[in-house]
């Protein structure tokens, strides 16, 4: 039997009370039927006796105290699933939008998920080539990781995010099938049609899934969207064994909207206003990347965040690199010097990197080769902050070398077009290109036998 | 009778009862249909506050709640060790088996195989009169560890009956005991223990002994005793868990126990698969068979999180009584302290600095106070050394949980932002770090080592710290400009940096050196040092020196001396000499 709720005892932003339940269940979906008119979709987000408060995704605008008919579903948020999704364009809660129809079938999934037990998980060591060298050379990127871009305003990660689907060469070993999850979360129309022309251009829009919520959608449904996107890339990965790629943006408005949503419940806030648990709600989303032993699939994850100000501290970024694989970072300096991408290679990281590299991965002087051109680089910066104190002319010829090393490095190495592929045998060789710039025994972090080979 | 209570509010891990339930404070609770476990937290005359360890989506108010009437404990018996928990001492590879590759809830395993049968071998003899914690019974758990099955520490009696030596699960009774009060009682391998409850031991020592890590920087300039406590703070991507691991895979402790507190599902695959492999370098047995991990990563249950710190002490405290020296590495220990403040939240608690409730620092102290090197009541030594992790929010090490930890600790490993980016691993910087049990160590180094071990390590510092301070002058005139002593620290310095704290995890030989190594490591750099300030001394200009490439050579002795090889060394200083007198030649 099914019960239906008449009126609601209190409406405060996104939340709405209901007084008199019995029977509701923490977590549950409701249905709520506005004047007649109007369908929307709640989550049960705290019970106390009676009182029921419910979230509601599509925001509370048109609903009163006496319009709404609420229904209790009895289940957790699900969303349809079947190999059909591809292709495919639904909202931030999984609806479609493309106007295609329903997806037909009778697989519904909880899109909370649950935590991969540790002892069933692979450790990641097969790497994607990305085509681009400060990734591939530098913070390789791992099939399974969760490698976020840390962006700021202004900078081109989408056009980094685009560069890498179409450059990752995921189906190049033995024709295994890739997929593209792309979740939107209060991104701007045009990043969102960037984005979908990027992918018809490269050819790969029948491998994507797009769930959008836009800047002008609700603000709560961009809680749910990145669940909603990882549990489809989940089924398509483990269940269907394909590689999947998941390109989350922006985890900022993410995190935006569950401040929001906290303040609106009262909660006691910790950092900068965001409530205590920020850090284990980014966990469970960025936690489902991974290889589950035995099975084909793999969920790899490129969460785009603009830090806040182009601070690193932020907690959003802060936390984030916290639970990520590493970070790769960009710089508004590098890109004012038209660097393109300009990926400032000092604080990015890739930490499932030294699994996935050198001799039967790529090739045997990758891990030294990476090892010295952050070294190196390392020093040009002290190099360069010596030479604007006493200027350039009275440094030492050996920072001179320093100087034009790293002006080498960012323009040839880190830069390179939005269209260019290179293989990593490629940007290895750029690498010692550039090591010997300087005198061999400055290069401290090479194996002897390595630098005889190639220097 | 069991008491009972029924959900009434539910907030996120939080559930509330309604009324005076009659539960006890930190009683064991079972919650709801599934039996979620759970934990009272709070007690008022008209409600009940619980924690629930495990997700609590679809528990409904009027759901019953179920107390045991314990506290939360874990149990203690054979099977500990080469085991994979999570927060609460729940066998991930039976979740495993029973419940697929992902974590269901209201899984209920036993913590341990209760099936299995053990080769038990007695020890006591019927007559013999026992206190809580003489061992009765030995039990080889793994090939590393030989498990000592104790009387629990509350009991104490007569024995009147014994089992024969044979094989034996857990649950089987090994031994009858008389008590004072004549009741007797039959004794398993089996005991429980609360875990937030110290286990109770004789009498704790001061600390003597190192913890020997083979990591150079740690064992010698900021060593760590056995017994003691280290922090490791350092923002992401400094190399927290690397440090962690290194410690773990090749520390002399006889036991490590890895708490995974909030932190990546794929490192602890990283552990368990590494750990397994490789092999102990002294007693040739696979690492595994000395460690238990606790795995709560970070899209685990919060309040399990919570509970996972505790879970794993108790452990290491086991293990400790029975004679044993356990490590515990904590990462992190800031995931644990904000699974507090998550909680807290939820409680409306009146929030302290950044959002931490005000009691961060007692649970802290309480943590950390748990470490010791121990006199055992069985009259053992045992010692349990906590090496916590810290990730101090935005890498800054004046937030809450870094300054209350320095508090608690005696030794700090500051790891450092630009070390890291500059891929100088270990990354733990010279200048931030401190170890309070230098001098409390120093006599064992000078038995065990060698005399000058700690004269040379101090040195050693002391040509770091002129650098340090020689660098501020660099920064504004550049290095040219030095004098040429001066310049002969920097380069010194530079080979410290390079050949002596730099080290490898990855190079087989550097990855863990032993510690006559590392000092005939600094003996040489200091006597390169000694020769190259005499030739200095004379008016040699640094430039010369330079020419040879000897400073290069001694960099790469980590390299090139395997450890095992220590007689290379004097050819190292044969080859000072050389350089001495060829410039000398040349020049002079």
């Amino acid at each position: 039997m099914v019960i239906e709720y008449l009126g609601l005892q209190e409406i405060n932003g996104p939340l709405v009370a209901i007084e008199g339940v019995s029977g509701a269940s923490y977590d549950e979906i409701v249905e709520i039927n506005v004047g007649d008119k109007e369908k929307k979709i709640g989550r049960v987000v705290e019970i106390y006796g009676d009182k029921a408060v419910i979230q509601v995704f599509e925001g509370t605008e048109n609903m009163s105290l006496v319009n709404t008919h609420t229904r209790f579903t009895g289940h957790p948020l699900e969303v349809s699933l079947s190999p059909d999704i591809l292709g495919r364009t639904f909202n931030g809660i999984g609806q479609p939008i493309d106007g295609l129809g329903e997806i037909v079938t009778e697989k519904k999934v909880d899109v909370n998920g649950m935590p991969l037990n540790p002892v069933t998980r692979e450790y990641p060591r097969n790497y994607i080539r990305t085509g681009i060298s400060a990734i591939d050379g530098l913070t390789t990127l791992i099939r399974g990781q969760k490698l976020p871009i840390f962006s700021g305003n202004g900078l081109p990660h989408d056009q980094l995010a685009a560069q890498i689907v179409r450059q990752a060469s995921l189906g190049d070993s033995s024709g295994e099938e890739f997929g593209i999850i792309f979740a939107a979360m209060g991104v701007k129309y045009d990043v969102a049609d960037f984005f979908r022309r990027a992918f018809e251009e490269s050819g790969v829009s029948s491998h994507v899934t797009m769930f959008l919520n836009l800047a002008s959608d609700p603000v709560v449904e961009r809680l749910i969207t990145p669940k909603v996107a990882l549990t489809a890339a989940e089924y398509l990965a483990f269940e269907l064994g394909m590689h999947i790629l998941v390109i989350l943006t922006d985890m900022t408005s993410f995190a935006e909207a569950m401040r929001e949503v906290s303040s609106s419940k009262g909660e006691i806030p910790s950092r900068k206003g965001y409530p205590g648990y920020l850090y284990s709600e980014l966990a469970t989303i960025y936690e489902r990347a991974g290889i589950v032993a035995g099975v084909n699939g793999s969920v790899t994850q490129i969460p785009i965040l603009t830090m806040p100000n182009d601070d690193i501290t932020h907690p959003i970024p802060d936390l984030t690199g916290y639970i990520t694989e590493g970070q790769i970072v960009l710089d508004r300096a590098m890109n004012g010097q038209s660097i393109y991408p300009p990926i400032n290679v000092l604080p990015s990281l890739s930490r499932l990197m030294k699994d996935g590299i050198g001799e039967g991965y790529t090739r045997e002087d990758h891990q030294d080769v990476a090892n010295q051109l952050f070294s190196c680089y390392a020093k040009v910066g002290e190099a360069r902050n010596l030479a604007s104190v006493i200027g350039e002319d009275e440094l030492s010829p050996l920072d001179k070398k320093y100087l034009e090393f790293g002006n080498a490095f960012e323009k040839e190495f880190v830069g390179q077009g939005p269209n260019e592929n290179r293989t990593i045998l490629d940007t290895l060789d750029i690498g010692w290109r550039l090591l010997r710039l300087l005198p061999r025994e400055e290069l401290d972090r090479i194996n002897t036998k390595i630098l005889d080979k190639y220097y | 009778m069991t008491k009972t209570g029924k959900i009434y509010g539910i907030n996120g891990p939080v559930i509330y009862l309604k009324g005076n339930t009659g539960f006890q404070m930190s009683e064991m609770v079972y919650v709801g249909k599934e039996k979620l476990v759970g934990e009272v937290i709070g007690l008022t005359r008209d409600q009940t506050t619980i924690q629930v360890f495990e997700e609590t989506s679809g528990l409904k108010p009027g759901e019953e709640v179920i107390a045991t009437g314990g506290a939360i404990s874990v149990t203690l018996a054979p099977g500990i060790i080469s085991n994979i928990f999570d927060g609460i001492e729940r066998p991930l590879h039976e979740i495993a088996k029973s419940a697929g590759a992902y974590i269901s809830r209201g899984v209920s395993v036993d913590s341990l195989d209760a099936t299995k049968l053990w080769k038990t071998h007695i020890v006591v003899k019927p007559g013999q009169v026992v206190d809580g914690g003489t061992i009765i019974a030995e039990v080889p758990e793994t090939s590393a560890v030989v498990h000592k099955v104790m009387i629990p520490p509350d009991m104490e009696g007569t024995i009147i009956s014994v089992v024969a030596d044979g094989e034996y699960t857990i649950h089987d009774t090994l031994v009858t005991l008389r008590l004072e009060n004549r009741k007797t009682v039959p004794i398993t391998m089996t005991q429980r223990w609360p875990i937030r409850v110290p286990r109770p031991a004789h009498e704790r020592f001061a600390a003597s002994k190192p913890l020997v890590t083979g990591q150079r920087i740690l064992d010698t300039l900021f060593p760590l005793a056995k017994g003691g406590t280290a922090a490791v703070p350092g923002g992401f991507g400094t190399g927290k868990t690397m440090t962690q691991h290194q410690i773990a895979k090749w520390s002399d402790a006889d036991i490590i126990v890895y708490i995974g507190c909030g932190e990546r599902g794929n490192e602890m695959t990283q552990v368990l698969e590494d750990f397994s492999k490789l092999v102990d370098p002294k007693s040739g047995n696979p690492l595994m068979d000395r460690t238990v991990l606790i795995a709560n990563t970070s899209n685990m249950p919060v309040a399990a999180r919570e509970a996972s710190i505790y879970t794993g002490i108790t452990l290491a405290e086991y293990y400790r009584d029975m004679g044993y020296h356990v490590a515990i590495m904590a990462d992190s220990t800031s995931r644990w302290a904000e699974a507090l403040r998550e909680l807290s939240g939820r409680l409306e608690e009146m929030p302290a600095e950044e959002g931490f409730p005000a009691y961060l620092a007692s649970r802290l102290s309480a943590f950390y106070e748990r470490a010791g090197m121990m006199r055992n009541l069985n009259g053992t030594e045992g010692s349990v050394s906590i090496i916590g992790a810290v990730s101090p929010q935005g890498g800054d090490f004046s937030e809450p949980v870094t300054q209350n930890t320095k508090r608690f600790v005696r030794c700090f490993w500051g790891l450092d932002k630009s070390l890291a980016y500059a891929r100088h691993f270990p990354a733990i910087h010279w200048l931030t770090s401190y170890s309070e049990y230098l001098t409390d160590l120093a006599a064992w180094y000078a038995d065990n080592v060698g005399a000058e071990f700690v004269d040379n390590r101090n040195q050693i510092v002391a040509i770091l710290n002129q650098e340090s301070s020689l660098m501020e002058i660099v920064k504004l005139i550049g290095s040219d400009v030095l004098p040429d002593d001066q310049k002969l620290i920097l380069e010194i310095a530079r080979v410290i940096r390079l050949g002596f704290l730099q080290q490898n995890a990855f190079h087989p030989e550097d990855t863990c050196v032993p510690l006559e190594k590392q000092l005939k490591m600094m003996e040489t750099i200091l006597y390169l040092y000694e020769r190259a300030r005499a030739l200095i001394t004379m008016g040699m200009p640094m430039s010369i020196l330079k020419e040879d490439t000897i400073f290069e050579k001694v960099i790469s002795i980590k390299y090139d001396v395997e450890n095992n090889a220590l007689y290379k060394f004097d050819e190292y200083k044969k080859a000072i000499d050389t350089f001495y007198n060829k410039v000398l030649e040349k020049n002079g």
